[in-house]
């Protein structure tokens, strides 16, 4: 893992790329972070950055979490999140992180906490078809019908296979999407456009990092801008 | 900043200004670039405004017109970069928004009235939003 910023979905829009394509973009407001915390072998085993971000007031904090912050000599943050890297000399407690660290890609992966749906039924939820209308169906019609008859974990037997698709909570669990196009890095106002929909409301918090893995075809354009 | 107007200042500079005025019922022009391989050409599409919809860069237009007995309609997202101009070739008399009925026109009832109704405030009018 390497650098992870942390930001705001604003919401979405669209520009025209220069062979005149409209492009829909997310529009993130990213940072500035700060850096919080440094984590080395030595004192806790392995090295990585912590970064803060988002303000909060101090009577919604608690004292520990203020003190933490106040170690980084800076006001108590809403998130904290840490990403490793093998060299953590280049940071330094306090400080700034801000949206031009990403220019150097030209994808980013994207993660955040989805819209909540609900108790979603099945139909909902996995994309069952239900079934029929008429035919003698009562009460039934989003239902998605029998559960058994499917091989359990050992094979055959009585009990419902784990992991069954079933009814229950949708939505409102974290979500990330990998390789997002970087359309524009706007470091005067602080913010990323990144090609389509990342996961979240608006004004949602989502977590910026560099790309884990890309296909041969984004790798390429990956290491063009690289240079 | 209020967050709807940030994300509209992005776009803001890909907005189009030199557009002249037309309005639902106009007959225009619509020169759109077509790239071949290298060479790139101009198309103009003539037709009827039957409807625009969306503002700011989502502003989209549709523009209808008869071609060999069929109706033709083609929406042109109105910023796009790809149209190079629009030209007003006809005013006309539009009592509504969206002219979908024209669809079901036929013959010489697909025409629109010229535009009358104040005609002063057509010539008085800025060509330019």
């Amino acid at each position: 893992m390497a650098l992870k910023l942390l930001g705001q979905k604003l919401g979405m829009t669209r520009v025209f790329n220069e062979d005149g394509v409209s492009v829909p973009v997310t529009v993130i407001s990213v940072g500035p972070c700060v850096v919080t915390q440094i984590k080395t072998e030595e004192t806790d085993g392995y090295n990585a950055v912590q970064i803060g971000f988002g303000e909060l007031k101090a009577r919604n904090s608690t004292m520990p979490m203020i003190g933490h912050d106040a170690k980084a000599k800076t006001a108590p943050k809403r998130l904290h999140r840490e990403f490793r890297t093998d060299d953590v000399s280049s940071y330094e407690l306090g400080q700034q992180l801000g949206v031009d660290l990403l220019e150097q890609f030209a994808f980013v992966d994207v993660a955040g906490t989805s819209k909540g749906k609900g108790f979603a039924g099945v139909m909902k939820r996995h994309n069952f078809a239900g079934q029929e209308a008429s035919h003698g169906v009562e009460r039934k019609h989003r239902s998605a019908g029998s559960i058994g008859g499917h091989a359990t974990n050992r094979g055959t037997g009585p009990k419902v296979k784990k992991g069954k698709k079933m009814a229950g909570q949708m939505g409102n669990e974290r979500v990330s999407v990998r390789s997002l196009e970087v359309v524009k890095v706007d470091a005067d106002q602080g913010l990323l456009l990144v090609k389509g929909s990342v996961p979240g409301a608006n004004k949602g918090f989502v977590e910026i990092s560099e790309p884990s893995r890309l296909y041969i075809g984004k790798a390429a354009k990956q290491k063009a801008k690289a240079g | 900043m209020d967050t709807q107007k940030l994300i509209e200042s992005l776009t803001a500079e890909q907005l189009k200004t030199d557009m002249p005025r037309f309005d639902i019922g106009d007959t225009i022009n619509v020169h759109y670039r077509i790239v071949e391989g290298d060479k790139e050409r101009i198309q103009v599409f003539q037709g009827v405004l039957i409807a625009r919809r969306g503002s700011g860069i989502r502003e989209s237009i549709t523009v209808r017109r008869i071609v060999a007995d069929q109706g033709v309609e083609r929406v042109f997202p109105l910023h796009s970069p790809k149209v190079a101009k629009y030209e007003v070739v006809r005013r006309a008399d539009a009592r509504r928004a969206k002219l979908y009925f024209l669809r079901d026109r036929i013959g010489k009832k697909r025409r629109l009235r010229d535009r009358r109704r104040g005609m002063k405030h057509v010539e008085g009018m800025s060509t330019v939003h």
